[in-house]
């Protein structure tokens, strides 16, 4: 295809979408309507998925050390840990930073001392793979010298199971809302190119070949897709940042965060813009397929 | 030229259009094709260009096989034919220039060449001043002679229309006999079909009768024939 053949088809496709403007207007509408519910939903998704990961990779095992064991058998406890599969980092408090600890969390008025230390020495066991944990926990419950085990048992495999699910449904979702969206452009694009099968008609019975016809009809599914995918970028954006700049504050110092503006918005817009491009052209593509049988 | 040997038609509704055509038609010739309405005209035209497929038999049109042709290849056929149709086909959002203009810039002309020859052929169906004007601005006959020119702007070998006089008025009808005479010294083959019996019988050529999807008649300088 030469230069100016491209040009020309852009010039069509141009010109199609003002001649045609209540039906672009229209295509336009569905898109943006359907990638506005697609964008927030992506939004929700991702963020629930961040505090899900983050939740996730706080949970340890806190393994308390017997009182009775000594600073040999405690080194011995540790490398048997480390040796547990599924084992991705530990850490070490002796039982004076045991007690630190419950002091700056209660204050010292409990009549606790350095004294009379009741604490134990533990280990804070993380597993490569949150949802193993209670596996490792019990690995770790069967070795020598092992005191007690913590992990908030049952606690979290509810939560990790509540987390799964709440992606899938998630998934679904996005999915079937994506399908819907592809569905109901797709139709009205029909609806404006069944209103110019007799043009497809003449063009091909003067020697255009399909590509010839396609593709003006093509880059104008895409300039739909485009002016279709302004307002939610627009929209989205400006959600997730008054969102952010609201409830930043109130999660500063929690365990989990909402994603980042700075690449989070600009993934989603460009996830939105490259979803509104696709819906378009598909739909033009299919819808002049059936027309150009001449 | 053109060629047919045992062509055969039946359409998914159990209509046999053509039972067996031969006809052999010679480049420069001005071919009728004419006979009652429902004998299969139409079907003769239309496989010329390749807009219905024969059952069997073999089409051969410039050396080429229209039974085999493959659809992506009949695009390429048809620049070489110009087709005229009865209800003009012109697009309606393009003026009378683009219309005609269209066909070349189908085959990728240059905007230089594609002036010149657009000019050029407006001016021989005599419509350079309507250029500028829309397809529904102008008389039957006047959007005929856009067709026409569209149909001749690429230089085809043959022209092929289908009935092109029969939304015209009998004087309008005169106009675009004329071109086609003017067409077909220049060289072009013509094919068309008529039921202008006054027409074939002033203007006389071959003359090939179409009845129950046979070639009933075939003479050179032959009359109408039919009472109509």
């Amino acid at each position: 295809m030469k230069a100016r053949t491209v040009g020309r088809h852009f010039r069509e496709s141009f010109k199609s979408l003002s001649r045609n403007s209540w039906m672009t207007f229209a295509s336009a509408s569905a898109v943006t309507v359907t990638l506005l519910l697609v964008g927030v939903f992506v939004m929700i998704m991702m963020n629930l998925n961040k505090v899900a990961d983050d939740l996730e990779k706080d949970v340890e095992i806190k393994v308390l050390v017997e009182l009775t064991a000594n600073d040999k058998e405690a080194k011995q406890l540790e490398k048997e840990i480390k040796n547990i599969d599924g084992v991705a980092s530990l850490t070490y408090s002796t039982k004076e930073a045991e007690l630190e600890d419950l002091i700056n969390d209660f204050g010292e008025n409990m009549g606790l001392s350095e004294q009379n230390n009741p604490l134990r020495a533990a280990f804070y066991v993380k597993a490569t793979n949150p949802q193993d944990t209670e596996k490792v926990a019990e690995k770790i419950d069967r070795l020598k010298n092992t005191y007690s085990i913590e992990y908030g048992e049952g606690k979290i495999e509810k939560l990790f199971e509540f987390l799964n699910v709440a992606r899938n449904v998630g998934l679904v979702l996005i999915l079937a809302l994506l399908f819907t969206a592809m569905f109901l452009i797709s139709n009205t694009i029909r609806i404006t190119i069944v209103a110019r099968r007799r043009e497809i008609e003449i063009m091909k019975l003067v020697g255009a070949t399909n590509g010839f016809v396609r593709i003006p009809f093509v880059l104008e599914g895409m300039w739909i897709g485009i002016l279709g995918s302004i307002l939610p970028i627009t929209l989205v954006s400006l959600l997730y940042f008054n969102l952010y700049k609201i409830l930043q504050p109130y999660l500063e110092g929690e365990m989990f965060k909402l994603l980042p503006i700075t690449p989070f918005l600009y993934q989603v817009n460009i996830l939105i813009l490259v979803m509104g491009i696709f819906i378009g052209v598909w739909g033009s593509f299919m819808s002049v397929r059936k027309f150009l049988r001449v | 030229m053109i060629s047919m040997k045992n062509v055969y038609k039946k359409y998914p509704n159990g209509i046999v259009a053509a039972n067996g055509f031969n006809v052999e038609i010679k480049q420069g010739e001005f071919v009728y094709v004419v006979g009652p309405s429902g004998a299969g005209k139409s079907t003769f035209i239309k496989m010329m260009y390749r807009e219905e497929r024969p059952t069997s038999g073999e089409i051969i049109v410039n050396g080429v096989n229209l039974a085999t042709l493959k659809s992506k290849n009949v695009p390429y056929l048809r620049r070489q034919i110009g087709v005229v149709f009865q209800d003009f086909k012109l697009l309606p959002r393009l003026n009378v220039y683009e219309n005609v203009a269209f066909a070349l810039e189908v085959i990728e002309e240059s905007p230089k060449v594609i002036r010149k020859r657009v000019m050029e052929v407006l001016d021989l169906v005599g419509l350079k001043h309507k250029a500028r004007m829309f397809p529904t601005e102008l008389s039957g006959g006047e959007q005929q002679r856009v067709s026409i020119a569209r149909s001749i702007v690429n230089n085809p070998k043959v022209m092929i229309a289908d009935e092109p006089t029969g939304n015209l008025d009998p004087d309008t009808s005169w106009d675009i006999m004329n071109l086609f005479e003017e067409i077909n010294r220049r060289g072009t083959t013509i094919i068309m079909a008529t039921h202008n019996k006054e027409i074939v019988n002033t203007n006389t050529h071959r003359v090939i009768a179409v009845e129950g999807g046979l070639v009933v008649r075939d003479e050179v300088g032959g009359a109408y024939g039919y009472e109509s």
